[in-house]
């Protein structure tokens, strides 16, 4: 804080070396390292562990970058040399521990291997060396990034992320696209043959450059096309969206059959994460209450179906229902649960609301599994057959076809809460999330108001927990965890509270993503934790926010500069 | 608010009372009817509710942290249950590396003690890392905003340390000093362990107590607790003292683990989860943001959640019901919630703060 201007700050730089290490040296010990090894980005170069290290180490040069009194110029990147150098002497450090010690009886994943990836497979002591020299290089290109202008800077940023979700994705996109006569060439060109995955060298170059520049063209013609859309009259105007949702339509319509069975089935819980994502983004994120218990009524979806529709006959009660008869039912159920669980909670708020809600999930689930209840819904063992239901002649049995229904369900959905958004409950609830004696000053009935969120979002979780009772055939208690519940609110704050799009966003990010990449299956929660840390320092109000929640959060910055003044 | 209840009786508050009568029928109707059956003997009912009250001392000292915290800071620490599980979780290394070096057979008093401190050093640092990096920077944010965080922060450790410790069971070691059972009058017995449980919770409070009453830090803790902006200006750090408050809590939460392990002799990454929600059940249930409060809560909640299930509902026939002891935890949370927010001892805080 004593430092002047150009004078370089010794202890910043070693005080976010060693921060930067710490992160390292946890990614590592947690495991990700080695289990993120196995993938490949760009094939036999660089694994998806090593990017995580090399990002780290790129972070904390660039952060080193900016934290230099005058950024901009040669102490910013002597600063993140340094920083990324002692980053990477941590790292060496751990590697020599792990090597010479053993240490799995405590650490589980300080394994040899671990020492193997960090030192580039070349032992102890040369490797360690090379792991210095490379941490500084990736400090150098930190700091580089940092000095480079705004726009280039994003578009690199935004051209690396292309290669690396490429790359990740590539076994999806070669599968998916394999039937195009003509891709498959370029393909293979691209990602490089046999065995290894990735991207091939020249085919990473070829997406950063192209990502690159397209991302500089866009930025630079974005107004001129903006500004061309909008001087066409109306009419034409307002054919061309149609015709972007027509396309779109055809794309619903079709990708299954062009996905195959394996992404379908990926795109289909997806589906279901989403369809709960928008009846908890009306809870949470509308009228503000931290719902906490919301696989309930996903449970209580499900198991209605399971009992209403269930034909093996082990339970006392034998219904032997139509799907289409039991799902009404079981959605009213739910809702009708929504009410009575929302009753107890009316007055109670935030910390309180939560609390309480994470334990009527818990009943419910404890419930699901005690013997109390096993001759009516199972117990531990859950219901089993539950047949497939029928629709028109066609059996919706197969990932393909249950595509649909979730896509209906999901539409529907889409459409209520648009609709609810800008009714006036919708206001009211907006109101409610904002202050809730004021609001309740205005008129507005609290009572009905906060009964109505819970009633409508307990509707959307009753039905995602039907389709998921037919889509598995079979459930269990286990399946109803409180993960669930957190898996939904992360989805919807990542993507932005009280934001429709933002819960589809949040869909693809965090339910999509680790059912594609399994490696991160058993990272999930850890990241989530994470993330949710994260986004709620750095961007609390998600990716893409909604209008006035942004605003809301972002008052007491918006305040800040103005007190300073006075 | 308050006004609005008092003049007319609306079909929400009358829907509650139904329910709360007909849970109040459901717990005599069952304790007479198993009292009356007379399955248990007078020794099985003295061993749960021994057990219980060791249960609840354990419950009690994690409630002290989330009512030290929420004194002070307005949240509930949701990442509180995690602290808890570091404490045990290093101290089960401690353990079984004096175990396997044979020091905790030559040493055993000395032993135990190290066991605490490291669990108890560790969960201090934790809590520490966790003010200054998830929470501190919140200060002023809406209230969805630490909460939110402090969820996060709960799974991220946890799953850190699933990462770093992996996914099995691991046993605690037996320490033969406080093995075995101590007899008492007739065919009554304790366990030694319950007893050291019961006792060292004990003293770990009516420290907690001297110190909040009579220390300099303790009376700068109860001065932040009243009003933030006062205290600064009267010369108190709030920052530093907002940290010796989590530490303050974190460290009876380690002590709290190694205590549920000497009992449980079980460690695991997802350990924390259930106790820490019966903990804040506790400090609810005492009345949150009130140290005795949270004493007498956790006591409470242990002895009902022990004696419980097999007095209220084996008379009515359910089966296996200890499987629904977490249950009858939460709906008490529930209950507690609505007819009386205050808790026991506690001010009026979840509507009027809230």
């Amino acid at each position: 804080m004593s430092t002047t201007q150009n004078t370089f700050d010794w202890r910043k730089t070693l005080q976010l070396g060693l921060i930067g290490g710490l992160v390292g040296v946890l990614i590592a010990l947690v495991g990700m390292v080695d289990e993120f090894d196995k993938r490949d980005i760009v094939a036999g170069t660089l694994s998806m562990g090593w990017t995580l290290l090399l990002l780290t180490a790129l972070i904390t040069g660039y952060f080193a970058a900016s934290m230099m009194p005058k950024g901009r110029g040669l102490p910013g990147i002597v600063s993140a040399v340094v920083a990324s150098a002692i980053f990477a002497v941590v790292m060496s450090v751990l590697a020599w521990l792990v090597d010479r010690f053993d240490l799995r009886q405590v650490l589980v994943n300080a394994s040899p291997n671990l020492v193997k990836i960090l030192t580039f497979e070349q032992g102890v002591p040369n490797g360690l060396f090379m792991l210095i020299g490379a941490g500084a290089a990736v400090g150098l290109l930190g700091g580089v990034i940092h000095i480079l202008p705004d726009r280039i800077r994003k578009a690199v940023a935004l051209g690396l992320s292309m290669v690396a979700l490429l790359g990740l994705l590539q076994e999806i996109i070669q599968v998916s696209l394999a039937g195009f006569e003509g891709v498959s060439k370029a393909l293979e060109w691209m990602f490089g043959k046999g065995t290894e995955k990735g991207l091939s060298v020249a085919g990473a170059i070829v997406v950063f450059i192209v990502v690159a520049a397209g991302n500089l063209l866009w930025n630079t013609n974005a107004p001129k096309v903006n500004a061309q859309f909008n001087k066409l009259p109306q009419k034409s105007r307002r054919s061309l969206r149609w015709l972007g949702y027509g396309i779109l339509f055809l794309v619903i319509i079709y990708l299954p059959a062009v996905l195959g069975l394996y992404l379908t089935e990926v795109v289909n819980s997806t589906g279901l994460f989403i369809l709960m994502g928008l009846g908890l983004n009306i809870v949470v994120g509308f009228a503000g209450l931290l719902d906490l218990g919301y696989v309930a009524f996903y449970a209580i979806g499900a198991y209605t179906v399971g009992v209403l529709t269930n034909f093996s006959g082990e339970l006392t009660w034998h219904f032997g229902w139509n799907f289409w008869l039991a799902l009404p039912v079981a959605v009213s159920l739910a809702v009708l649960a929504g009410v009575v669980l929302g009753v107890p909670v009316l007055n109670m708020r935030g910390d309180y609301l939560a609390i309480v809600t994470l334990g009527f999930g818990e009943i419910i689930r404890i419930l699901a599994l005690s013997d109390f209840l096993k001759p009516s819904i199972g117990g531990s063992q859950g219901i089993v057959n539950i047949p497939p239901p029928q629709f028109l002649g066609v059996l919706i049995n197969n990932p393909q076809t249950l595509y649909y229904v979730i896509v209906a369900g999901a539409i529907l959905a889409l459409f209520i809460s648009q609709r609810l958004r800008d009714s006036r409950l919708g206001r009211s609830w907006k109101a409610l999330r904002e202050d809730e004696d004021v609001a309740q000053a205005m008129g507005i009935n609290l009572v009905a108001t906060k009964l109505l969120a819970f009633a409508t979002g307990a509707a959307f979780s009753g039905l995602s927990g039907s389709i998921l009772a037919v889509k598995l055939g079979t459930i269990y208690p286990h399946s109803f965890a409180l993960l669930i519940s957190i898996n939904v609110l992360a989805l919807i704050i990542v993507g932005g509270m009280g934001s429709i799009p933002g819960v589809f966003v949040g869909g693809l990010l965090l339910a999509g993503m680790p059912e594609l990449l399994r490696e991160f299956a058993e990272y999930r929660l850890l990241i989530y934790g994470a993330l949710l840390v994260v986004m709620m320092q750095v961007r609390p109000e998600g990716f893409w926010p909604e209008a006035t929640h942004k605003r809301e959060l972002h008052e007491a910055e918006a305040v800040k500069p103005a007190e300073a003044e006075a | 608010m308050q006004s609005y209840r008092i003049r007319r009786i609306n079909w929400t508050d009358l829907f509650m009372w139904v329910v709360g009568a007909a849970l109040l029928a459901l717990i005599v109707g069952g304790t007479y009817l198993t009292l009356q059956q007379g399955k248990f003997t007078a020794v099985q009912w003295f061993d749960l509710a021994v057990f219980g009250l060791a249960q609840g001392s354990v419950y009690a000292l994690i409630a002290l942290g989330y009512t030290l915290v929420y004194g002070i800071l307005r949240m509930i620490n949701f990442a509180h249950s995690e602290i808890f599980m570091s404490g045990a979780f290093i101290g089960y290394f401690a353990a079984t590396g004096m175990q396997r070096a044979g020091f905790m057979q030559e040493n055993p008093l000395l032993g135990i003690i190290i066991i605490f401190l490291t669990a108890m050093t560790t969960s201090a640092v934790l809590a520490i890392l966790l003010e200054r990096i998830a929470y501190r920077p919140l200060r002023g944010a809406p209230r969805l905003v630490p909460l939110i965080t402090a969820i996060g922060a709960s799974f991220f450790l946890q799953y850190t340390f699933r990462g770093l410790f992996g996914t099995q069971n691991r046993a605690y070691p037996e320490i033969d000093v406080i093995k075995g059972t101590v007899p008492l009058f007739g065919d009554f017995q304790i366990q030694k362990i319950q007893i050291i449980v019961i006792a060292a919770a004990a003293m770990m409070m009516a420290f907690l107590v001297l110190f909040v009453q009579y220390t300099k830090t303790g009376k700068a803790m109860r001065a932040v607790s009243e009003d933030k902006s006062v205290a600064a200006l009267m010369g108190i750090d709030v920052d530093a003292i907002i940290v010796r408050t989590f530490i303050l809590g974190a460290s009876l939460a380690g002590a709290a683990g190694v205590l549920y392990c000497f009992m449980f002799r079980i460690v695991t990454f997802y350990m924390g989860f259930i106790p820490g929600i019966k903990a804040f059940t506790a400090a609810v249930l005492g009345g949150i943001g009130n140290p005795a409060g949270a004493m007498l809560g956790g006591l409470f909640l242990g002895i009902f959640e022990s004696l419980g299930p097999t007095l209220f509902l084996d008379g009515l026939g359910v089966p296996a019901p200890y499987q629904l002891k977490d249950v009858i935890a939460f709906t008490m949370l529930v209950m507690v919630l609505i007819f009386r927010p205050t808790g026991i001892l506690g001010e009026r805080l979840s509507r009027a703060k809230a």
